[in-house]
């Protein structure tokens, strides 16, 4: 066998699931037949804060099919979660509107949600505080924030360095709770056998949904089996159990056949998480030419009162711009709202809008074009921790995606670009995104036919994973790609880690090439290259590799760059065109990499300018409980998004050189078009997302 | 979503028949509204009655240059016809503008007229709603009502009607042919519609039962453009902001004819007779057609979030009328 490298990295690979999920016979979760299954249907709460004191279920059960209603008084006991929102239908008590207060069981869909519809439910109900506002009375400091994240980090002297700056800028961003809304909703089917427990649910990491049925259920975890093959998205939602999957469990147990459970799209907004809000101060002196001697970022958020949450919204402020003098701190408080999760670029995301709008508000009042303010405080290290970057790919971002796109062309004033009724303006924003990796394991086979067989619990949610760990497991093997079969998405797979933080094919793809260079090793040294008779099977770990840490300070960077038109009759703002450029280590497949920097770009649009709950304060949920009134960008909607990457030779990552990408592509994004919106009018759009009733407003039609 | 009885009417007296005898029953169209209303509980009929077959599904041009439209014409049937497509783009436009593809590929003329308001609170039976349970009050008028209605509310509904073909029939002069038990009548499209007053769950002029049967177009001056312009948050796939449709013919810079009808705005498609009013004999300049609209907009009641809808409407109107004096648009 040879043994020369057939650099499978590198290579756009197609999607190996690509023609099943094209031809509609890749199977999603509910999509899997299971016989003799009942259907299950949520009850939710009408109430945002109370107590349960009556179900009536009679009329319920009289439905024809009816099998069961799950209430807090009978539904099975479950150990004490991690996640207090998985502990359904254990109390009385509703923490806020959309929590499910019974589950209905039937025969089939329609009999389900028959049922679902005749249970009554009574509350005690308390009144409720569901408005966030930055000056709310019982806003607190919390312990860390979101990812582990310090709450306040200081350094030098803010207040005297900022009161004593040439330039000053104190400028307060806000962002609205926005849904992640996956295309396949949270959905699973559980089935018991005995004590064991197989399901097939919708998630971002069936490992994690395999330990948490068994604790909660008290059972081995080898008695648990979850499979996830094919998910349809997630964007974060999906990144830890959520309710369905626990019910669907008790479910199955109580009627004591398989059990289907999709969530109607109205329940994702209660019951699956969202981006909380946000209100960000950013205050930001600096000399006359630009340089920043005091940055501070102060955050406030909400979090529910059943789970804390804290957006790290004002963490990418440690880690963008050299600045002597920096303070950047998170409050939060705790409402009688769903509980808020991670969405796409958690804390980068929010906060990038706000600094990276601050940046651009900076260049202007300094006069210094915004590509080159940002350039003027690179910074030698990563300020707040003082550690070296492993590298550092942002002027280069900078730099090469302006020449792309035409920068310097470009005239700064504000509102003079017209075309007919169109004002037309151009922006620029950068982005980041922090290098993680978790520790996973995973197998390789030689099989003693030919061929190759890694397996891992990883979760391919859309992303290509399970093409790219193919491509790594190649390399490492010094094989063909098309003789490597990638398994994943089953917990009797060795352990994996998320399909999040963008560290999936980091973490997968390491445990993965660490396996095939041992099983290459060992079929090169003990059996002479060739495959033993009944094949070779070599599992590897990389929790030592990955807690051994590094002494460098790990990010992504990126630089975003947009057109927009704003229509002065209406206010409809139109993208022209988008160009993002990457540093983010080495890219694996250029083809999946592309779409998940077009994806995030994509995400970033519909932030900048449609996506937006809105919280109903009379009632306690969100307004908009279906796609056709929360609004994702339409085709319509997305220009042609050019993107690029910088090649990035980074030592310090992993073996296959890569930094994450699946979130990066959304950071900043909104804060380039915004930008370039105030470039187009003049006016500077701080709140998100912008309609076009804002734009009339700042248009002086209002 | 509970259980009901399905029956497909042969014709459409048949049809009134089925559906006059029954309290509980409703015509079942393309679907593409009421099986959702259903869905969320806010419809629970005991019988459908499917008219998809008893309808007819033809457009006939008279010699007149008049146009007949079966009520069971698809959406994307309407907007793709000559008669439509050439004569009249307001009409045509409208219906592009509205839904996606595979609606449209569904919805059908009888039902994209009848279609109910988009209200959040009307959609969610666990909150009150006047429209949907008289009396229970309308969380609108406090509430969520960005998207709702500036003008011809009641403090008991701020509702709007969301298509936006119904708002290019009602500059065309459209009429609906209904069918009821008493026999049949004409309905022009304008009229259709109730304003909410006191009674915001009479929706329109109908009576249980009666079926439009088809939509009549009256022939158009040779001289006349028409055209229509929406706004919307989102590119495509967006309920309307605002919306305009109008006819326009000018003879010697003046305006000789005029037919505007707002969108998105009130509980129907807004016929704008005081602009109209303001308009015939004018000069057919942005400036009369600015005074026009205000003239019309004099009467808005703008609610806290949706005050933007004035202007909004004003500006749509402003461009439609330029764009077809100039013949920018047929
Ligand atoms: C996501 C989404 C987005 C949309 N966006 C838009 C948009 O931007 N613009 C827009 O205009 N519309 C939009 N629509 C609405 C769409 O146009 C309507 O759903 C459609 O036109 C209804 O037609 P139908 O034939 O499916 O009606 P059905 O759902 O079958 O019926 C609707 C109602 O009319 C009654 N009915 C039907 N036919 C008759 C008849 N001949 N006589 C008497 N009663 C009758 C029914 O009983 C029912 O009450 C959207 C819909 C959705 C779901
Ligand atoms: S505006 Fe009309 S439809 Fe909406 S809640 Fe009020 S009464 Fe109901």
């Amino acid at each position: 066998m040879s043994t020369t490298s057939s650099r499978a990295l590198g290579t756009p690979l197609r999607r190996v699931e690509g023609r099943a999920k094209a031809t509609g016979t890749a199977r999603y979760a509910v999509e899997h037949s299971a016989p003799g299954a009942a259907y299950a249907w949520p009850v939710p709460a009408t109430v945002a804060r109370g107590a349960v004191t009556a179900v009536h279920c009679a009329d319920a059960l009289a439905e024809p099919g009816a099998l069961a209603v799950l209430t807090h008084e009978n539904a099975p006991r479950l150990r004490e979660p991690q996640d207090a929102t998985l502990a359904v239908l254990q109390s009385p008590e509703i923490a806020h509107r959309g929590q499910v207060a019974a589950l209905a069981v039937a025969e089939t869909l329609e009999a389900a949600r028959a049922c679902a519809a005749a249970v009554r439910v009574e509350y005690a109900q308390l009144p409720h505080d569901v408005v966030f506002r930055a000056d709310h009375p019982r806003l607190y400091a919390p312990e860390q924030v979101n990812a582990g994240y310090p709450t306040d980090r200081e350094r030098g002297g803010f207040d005297a360095a900022y009161a004593a700056a040439a330039v000053q800028l104190d400028a307060t961003y806000r962002t609205p709770p926005l849904h992640n809304h996956p295309m396949e909703p949270h959905a699973t089917v559980a089935e018991w056998d005995g004590s064991r427990l197989l399901v097939r649910d919708s998630d971002q990491g069936s490992s994690d949904a395999r330990r948490t049925l068994a604790d909660l259920f008290g059972l081995d975890p080898e008695d648990v089996l979850v499979v996830s093959e094919h998910v349809g998205g997630g964007f974060g939602s999906k990144g830890t159990p959520r309710p369905q999957l626990v019910l669907a469990a008790m479910a199955a147990r109580v009627v004591q056949r398989p059990v289907k459970l999709a969530l109607p799209r109205r329940l994702l907004a209660p019951l699956t998480g969202h981006r909380a809000p946000t209100v960000q101060r950013v205050r930001i002196g600096a000399d006359r030419d630009g340089r920043i001697t005091a940055l501070a970022h102060e955050s406030a958020t909400c979090t529910s009162t059943v789970r804390e949450f804290v957006e790290q919204s004002s963490v990418p402020s440690r880690v963008m711009y050299a600045s002597p003098n920096s303070r950047t701190t998170h409050r939060v408080v705790a409402l009688n709202l769903p509980s808020p999760s991670w969405m796409r670029a958690p804390g980068e995301c929010p906060g990038m809008f706000a600094l990276e709008s601050a940046v651009d508000e900076l260049a202007e009042a300094c006069g210094v074009d915004p590509v080159e303010l940002r350039i003027r405080n690179e910074p030698d290290a990563e300020p707040d921790s003082g550690r070296p970057f492993s590298s550092r790919g942002l002027v280069a971002c900078l730099r090469e995606g302006a020449r792309r796109f035409g920068w310097h062309d470009r005239d700064p004033r504000p509102g003079v670009h017209r075309e007919g009724g169109l004002l037309l303006g151009t922006g620029v924003a950068a982005a980041t995104y922090p290098v993680y990796a978790s520790p996973c394991a995973a197998e390789a086979r030689a099989e003693p036919g030919g061929g190759f067989t890694v397996g891992i619990n990883a979760t391919d949610i859309g992303t290509g994973a399970r093409t790219v760990l193919g491509q790594i497991a190649a390399d490492a093997l010094g094989v063909p790609a098309d003789t490597v079969r990638a398994l994943v998405g089953r917990s009797d797979l060795p352990r994996a880690s998320v399909a999040g933080g963008s560290s999936g094919t980091a973490s997968w793809g390491w445990a993965v090439h660490k396996a095939c260079r041992e099983l290459r090793l060992r079929l090169d040294r003990d059996h002479g290259g060739a495959v033993p008779p009944g094949g070779l099977t070599v599992t590897a770990d990389t929790t030592e590799d990955v807690r051994a840490g590094s002494e460098y300070a790990r990010h992504a960077f990126g630089a975003h760059f947009a057109e927009v038109q704003v229509d002065t009759g209406t206010g409809e703002v139109r993208v022209r065109r988008m160009l993002g450029m990457f540093a983010a280590g080495r890219i694996l497949n250029p083809r999946t990499a592309r779409s998940q920097f077009i994806g995030g770009m994509t995400m970033g649009l519909g932030m900048a300018l449609l996506e937006g709950s809105t919280v109903d304060p009379r009632f306690g949920d969100h307004v908009e409980a279906d796609l056709a009134s929360y609004h994702v960008p339409t085709c319509a909607d997305v220009p042609d998004i050019e993107v690029g990457w910088i090649d990035e030779e980074d030592p310090h990552l992993n073996p296959m050189g890569s930094k994450g990408i699946g979130e990066i592509g959304i950071v900043g994004a909104a804060a380039a078009l915004t930008n370039a919106l105030h470039h187009a009018v003049g006016h500077r759009f701080r709140t998100l997302p912008v309609h076009p009733d804002t734009v009339l407003a700042a248009l002086g039609a209002l | 979503m509970k259980g009901f009885d399905y029956r497909r009417a042969g014709d459409p007296a048949g049809a009134v028949a089925a559906v006059a005898a029954a309290p509980g029953a409703r015509y079942l169209a393309g679907g593409t509204n009421l099986v959702d209303l259903m869905k969320l509980g806010v419809e629970a009929p005991d019988l459908l009655v499917d008219v998809g077959r008893a309808l007819d599904d033809r457009i006939e041009e008279g010699p007149d240059g008049s146009v007949r439209i079966g009520a069971a014409v698809r959406n994307s049937d309407l907007a793709a016809h000559p008669a439509v497509r050439r004569r009249r783009p307001a009409l045509s436009q409208a219906l592009l503008a509205g839904a996606s593809g595979q609606l449209r590929n569904t919805a059908t003329v009888g039902g994209n007229l009848l279609q109910r308001t988009r209200c959040p609170y009307f959609q969610d039976i666990t909150k009150p709603c006047n429209r949907r349970d008289p009396g229970s009050g309308c969380p609108a008028v406090e509430g969520a009502h960005r998207d709702l209605a500036i003008l011809g509310a009641s403090d008991q509904c701020v509702a709007t009607h969301p298509s936006d073909m119904a708002v290019a029939l009602a500059a065309l002069d459209a009429e609906a042919v209904v069918l009821g038990t008493a026999g049949q009548r004409t309905v022009p499209v304008a009229e259709l519609h109730r304003l909410p007053g006191d009674h915001p769950e009479r929706e329109t002029v109908l009576e249980h039962g009666d079926l439009i049967t088809d939509v009549l177009l009256p022939a158009l001056p040779p001289g006349a453009r028409s055209g229509y312009r929406k706004a919307r948050d989102r590119a495509s796939y967006a309920f309307a902001l605002a919306s305009v449709a109008a006819v326009l013919e000018v003879r010697e810079g003046s305006v000789h004819r005029v037919a505007l009808a707002f969108g998105a705005v009130a509980a129907r498609p807004w016929r704008a007779r005081t602009a109209e009013e303001a308009l015939r004999g004018a000069p057919a300049t942005a400036e009369s057609f600015a005074r026009a609209a205000d003239a019309e907009l004099a009467a808005a009641r703008p609610l806290r979030d949706n005050g933007y809808k004035v202007p909004l409407t004003r500006n749509l109107t402003v461009r439609l009328l330029t764009d077809l004096a100039e013949g920018a648009s047929r």
